[in-house]
């Protein structure tokens, strides 16, 4: 027998024939089931990645069945790996490509501060470049990390507002890091 | 073809080419030879044509900074058919970092003349494209010079203040 379980419904009104809710839990709630990240695997923390997609650990259970290798149509970009200062434009080009609303998780401790590679060639964390939304600390981190760090992706994704594009607050933050 | 030794390849080097290089010993068995800017090209050259060393293995260089000529491109050369290897060394200051490019000898020299100008800014004179090949283009400093620091200065999360220091 399968035990399949179905996410419940956001909190509302509910009557004969009827079931009203607020729009923004129920965007926010099929949002956050149907995630397609953008893996941008450099090193290590990418093999990890590939365990988290495989049967075993099967990221897919949570939504996120579709991997988008094009960030037009990705909405959470998973940094994996040690980004050189060579490489960072590159990335965010990758994140300026991502159609909004999108979603950054920095997995590992080379995407979170640079890692063991406190030196003159390795970016000190991603987040000096793009706004990061979840950090995974681990070295590599294990699949469970890693599926942990989109469950809080998806707490996110399920209480945020309807357009968090037009939110002050997030407009100030891209601002800071020159991106309007 | 029979081996080469250490000992008749340097009578070779010295009947071809006279007294344009010094020994600098046989560390490890690899014989070692110094020489200078002027005539670094001319032993180059004799070494492939005329002395088989069709392969360059690598050019980098070391940073002294104790020594009066702090700065010492390195050139390994590769003999495959005699199964000899040979060192030859320059030794260049700091502010006059020139040197004539082997590019015309081996075409491979080419990318290990852009990594050399790239970590410790030596100039080959004559590149046909020398600029940095491993680091960020608008980067200003040559890392590998022992003056440069090598821990980036962004890092926050080993300040002392994380640890009651």
């Amino acid at each position: 027998m399968s035990d399949i379980q179905i996410v419940e419904a956001p909190p509302g009104i509910e009557g004969s024939g009827f079931f009203a809710t607020r729009l923004d839990q129920a965007v926010g709630l099929a949002r956050s089931y149907s995630l397609w990240p953008l893996p941008f695997a450099t090193s290590c923390c990418g093999i990890e990645f590939m365990a988290t997609m495989g049967s075993h650990y099967d990221l897919s259970r949570f939504g996120a069945e579709r991997l988008s290798f094009s960030p037009r149509q990705a909405d959470l970009l998973m940094v994996m790996g040690t980004i050189a200062k060579k490489m960072a434009p590159v990335l965010r080009q990758v994140y300026l490509q991502m159609a909004e609303p999108r979603w950054v998780m920095a997995v590992g401790a080379c995407a979170s501060s640079g890692g063991i590679f406190d030196t003159y060639s390795v970016l000190q964390g991603i987040d000096e470049i793009i706004p990061v939304d979840v950090y995974v600390p681990g070295c590599p981190p294990r699949p469970e990390a890693i599926i942990d760090g989109f469950m809080n992706i998806q707490k996110l994704v399920q209480t945020e507002s309807g357009r968090r594009r037009n939110d002050p607050s997030y407009r100030d933050l891209l601002a800071k890091y020159g991106i309007q | 073809m029979a081996k080469v030794s250490n000992e008749e390849l340097l009578s070779q080097l010295t009947a071809k080419l006279g007294d344009v290089f010094t020994v600098e010993g046989e560390p490890f068995g690899l014989l070692t030879i110094e020489t200078g800017r002027a005539n670094v090209i001319r032993v180059l050259t004799v070494l492939k044509n005329e002395l088989n060393f069709i392969h360059l293995t690598d050019i980098t260089c070391i940073h002294y900074p104790e020594k009066e000529q702090q700065l010492q491109v390195v050139y390994h050369v590769h003999n495959l058919a005699g199964g000899i290897r040979l060192r030859v060394k320059v030794s260049l200051t700091v502010g006059d970092e020139h040197i004539p490019t082997a590019v015309d000898i081996w075409a491979g020299a080419n990318w290990m003349e852009r990594e050399t100008f790239d970590l410790f800014g030596i100039r080959f004179d004559g590149h046909p494209d020398l600029r940095r090949i491993l680091n960020v283009d608008d980067m200003t400093a040559f890392p590998m010079r022992k003056e440069y620091p090598l821990e980036d200065p962004n890092r926050v999360d080993k300040k002392d203040y994380f640890f009651g220091r």
